[in-house]
């Protein structure tokens, strides 16, 4: 039995064998771990499912290969199998200029009597990029295959289709592999001004490249606007200090954190403007029933966004409690993918560290990003025109202008203001 | 080597099977000493005699049902059903009872036989003009074969007759006076293979029967007119289908078009089209393509030249899609 690297998420493409835990000739009973694999944010260990030897071994530790690669073959008890390594995926083969030779058979595959037709399990992206082009199937699959960055290419085809002589033509031009945007300097000429200059240089690991691409991406694709208003913080840190005092004396380990509250307090505010809870999906807005909200999780090397589902609907000590399981996790870099992907609207928050006010870049596909500054005491005027200090933060929502309009942003920030300043609603 | 029409090729391929095989006998409405309403079994009755080559009355149920008894009973009938057409007034035979009852039994029944239709258009109106390959090719347990010239008529008779399953053989009517070079000798060809009878690297075009002849005119105009250098596959069996050379040519031209005379819903194209979808969607840089009688019933004489597939019309569409 082939042993597949396997699809970790929708999103994910490729996976790092990080460790092997068995070698070649060793028994494996099911449940055993055979390897663990690092994606592009988490590490997860993978088990055998069928009892036999490990025959052989093709992905040595460190390897990065492509979603459904032969990792390793398993013989079962009684089962013959090849250990030779499958080849790689056939380079695509040029149309003769003459009369075909005899089709190239390809082997024959046990096929299901039930379904004799195999769909190609592999997917090579979507019909339209971002800006509209229509790319034929043939000429995602080159571009995929070729990596070609079909952002870069300009379709000859039907209404400015690319056509796999586009990408044919832009590989033969030597367009493969991936390209930055036009500005973007060579490598080269980077290192090449600090070649004086002592550093050191740190390879770029999967969460880093996967941070640099995705919020390249954003930067260069999604339109962001910013809207930013102050919260007074003293009722919230009144409420806050009451629920953790209480905690304490009924013996409960609860200690609620002001992100708790934000975290409650944004999910009201989605369900009271549900317009703003929404993602733009190309051809289509996807809008929400429930908060699915995001928390950027500051790890070793880099971050990480795990979302909490439905949080309109989670008590406050839910919602406290979920948010130690995952950022513990998280620190682990024990998360699945399913709990790092979706969601609408996340949360940054470096109050902690200081910074008084920030705007932060959307994370793909979600629609905003809310950017928490730290309290500082600030004079305010009271109802009666005097004056008195009181605990103030600045914070900062980022939106994709596609999906979340500046007045809907701004009823969505005034309704998590209310929230915060009103924090017994939360409780309720 | 010998100059054959396509109707003598039907005649030349059941002497050849009769001669070999004292159990194959020819039934149908005029077969016999008229040579068959199309002319396709001359000579036959004066060769082999009356007891293997028997008139029947004008009731296609009766005969259906004799060469069905005929056939589970060891003999290899071959029947002329003349117009394809008739074929609904003999569903039940070609639904139930031809392609069901060797699995029904598990084998212990056999239903050796090859039902000939006269297919396709020649102007003789809705209800004689139909092409019905679509209708004969979503029946589980049928065998349904679509020759294009005579090498093809000789080579695919021969082998549905010697096939131990039903057969529905397709003529089309209005290739019957088609000649073509069949070499001499016993021929034999085989089921389910698709034959490509013009290379080319743009597109692949296939094509069933008067439907061949026209894709290779069309071919042959694109690549004079626009330089467009068309595949042309003749796809010759519908069931067993060659999906293996449709996919392979596909793997190299990216494009796929579909001639096709049945009526669009559902026709063999179709069924094509879905396969490609599900096997081979990353090879396609376009939409495939197909070119079909429209769902309408045949209007009478001339008018039904408007519909059936033309060499303009398959010339057209290729380059529109290729090009525009």
């Amino acid at each position: 039995m082939d042993i597949l690297m396997p699809q970790l998420g929708e999103t994910v493409a490729e996976g790092t064998l990080s460790v092997w835990a068995k070698s070649v000739g060793d028994m494996v009973q099911p449940g055993d771990v055979l390897f663990e694999i690092e994606t592009d944010k988490t590490s997860m260990e993978i088990t055998a499912t069928v009892a036999g030897k490990l025959v052989a071994i093709h992905v040595e530790k460190g390897k990065t290969v492509p979603v459904g690669t032969v990792v390793a073959v398993v013989a079962q008890d009684g089962e013959t199998v090849s250990t030779t390594p499958p080849p790689a995926a056939p380079a695509p083969v040029a149309a003769p200029a003459v009369a075909p030779a005899p089709a190239p058979v390809a082997p024959p595959v046990a096929r299901n009597p039930l379904n004799p037709v195999v769909t190609p399990a592999k997917n090579y992206g979507p019909a339209r990029l971002s800006d509209g082009t229509n790319v034929s199937p043939l000429a995602r699959r080159l571009a995929s295959q070729g990596q070609v960055n079909l952002q870069q290419i300009k379709g000859t085809g039907p209404r400015g289709q690319i056509l796999a002589r586009d990408v044919e033509a832009a590989i033969a031009a030597g367009g493969s592999g991936q390209r930055t945007m036009a500005a973007g300097a060579s490598a080269q000429s980077i290192i090449a001004q600090y070649a004086n200059t002592p550093h050191e240089v740190v390879a770029v690991d999967t969460m880093r490249k996967t941070i640099a691409r995705r919020l390249l991406e954003s930067k260069q694709t999604v339109p962001h606007f910013y809207l930013s208003v102050p919260v007074l913080l003293d009722a919230l840190n009144a409420l806050r200090a009451d629920a953790n005092q209480a905690a304490v004396a009924s013996g409960s380990d609860l200690k609620l954190s002001v992100t708790d509250f934000i975290i409650k307090a944004l999910a009201t505010a989605m369900a009271r403007v549900p317009e703003a809870n929404a993602v733009w999906a190309e051809d289509r807005i996807l809008r929400f029933s429930q908060a699915d909200i995001g928390v950027a999780v500051a790890i070793e090397g880099g971050l990480i966004t795990p979302v909490l589902r439905n949080v309109d609907a989670k008590s406050l000590s839910a919602v406290s409690r979920e948010m130690k399981s995952v950022v513990a996790r998280a620190r682990a870099r024990k998360l699945q993918p399913a709990e790092y992907s979706g969601g609408s609207i996340a949360i940054s928050n470096l109050g902690m560290y200081g910074v008084h006010e920030f705007s932060a870049i959307i994370n793909p596909p979600q629609s905003a990003i809310l950017a928490v500054g730290g309290a500082s005491r600030v004079p305010v005027e009271a109802a009666d025109g005097s004056v008195r200090f009181a605990s103030q933060m600045m914070v900062t929502l980022s939106c994709d202008h596609r999906v979340i309009d500046g007045a809907v942003g701004a009823q969505l920030l005034s309704a998590l203001k209310t929230a915060i300043e009103n924090p017994v609603s939360l409780l309720i | 080597m010998a100059e054959l029409t396509y109707r003598d090729a039907v005649a030349r391929a059941i002497a050849q099977e009769m001669e070999r095989d004292p159990d194959v006998v020819l039934l149908g409405e005029d077969v016999a000493k008229a040579g068959g309403v199309f002319k396709a079994t001359v000579g036959l009755y004066e060769k082999f005699g009356p007891k293997r080559v028997r008139d029947t009355p004008i009731s296609e149920q009766a005969f259906m049902g004799a060469a069905m008894g005929a056939a589970m009973t060891g003999l290899k009938p071959v029947v002329d059903l003349m117009f394809a057409d008739f074929a609904a007034v003999c569903w039940d035979f070609f639904a139930n009872e031809f392609p069901k009852s060797r699995y029904m039994t598990n084998g212990q029944v056999k239903v050796p036989l090859v039902i000939r239709l006269a297919n396709g258009s020649a102007r003789f109106g809705a209800q004689h003009c139909q092409s019905v390959e679509n209708w004969c090719m979503m029946i589980p347990g049928l065998k349904v074969v679509v020759p294009s010239s005579p090498v093809d008529v000789v080579g695919l008779l021969a082998a549905s007759i010697r096939d131990p399953d039903p057969v529905i053989f397709l003529e089309h009517k209005s290739l019957y006076a088609v000649k073509g070079e069949v070499p001499d000798g016993e021929i034999v060809d085989t089921l389910g293979t698709a034959k490509i009878l013009r290379p080319g690297k743009d597109a692949t075009i296939l094509a069933l029967a008067l439907m061949v002849p026209r894709a290779l005119a069309a071919a042959e105009r694109l690549k004079a007119e626009s330089g467009i250098d068309c595949e042309v596959i003749d796809v010759r069996s519908l069931l067993p289908l060659d999906t293996r050379t449709i996919l392979e040519s596909l793997s190299r031209t990216g494009h796929l078009f579909t001639v096709e005379e049945n009526p669009r819903l559902c026709g063999w194209g179709a069924e094509v089209v879905s396969i490609v979808a599900d096997e081979a969607f990353y090879d396609l840089d376009g939409p495939p393509v197909r070119i079909t009688t429209p769902h309408i019933p045949l209007p009478p004489a001339e008018l039904e030249d408007l519909l059936i597939p033309s060499v303009d019309r398959i010339v057209e569409t290729v380059r529109r899609t290729l090009t525009a």
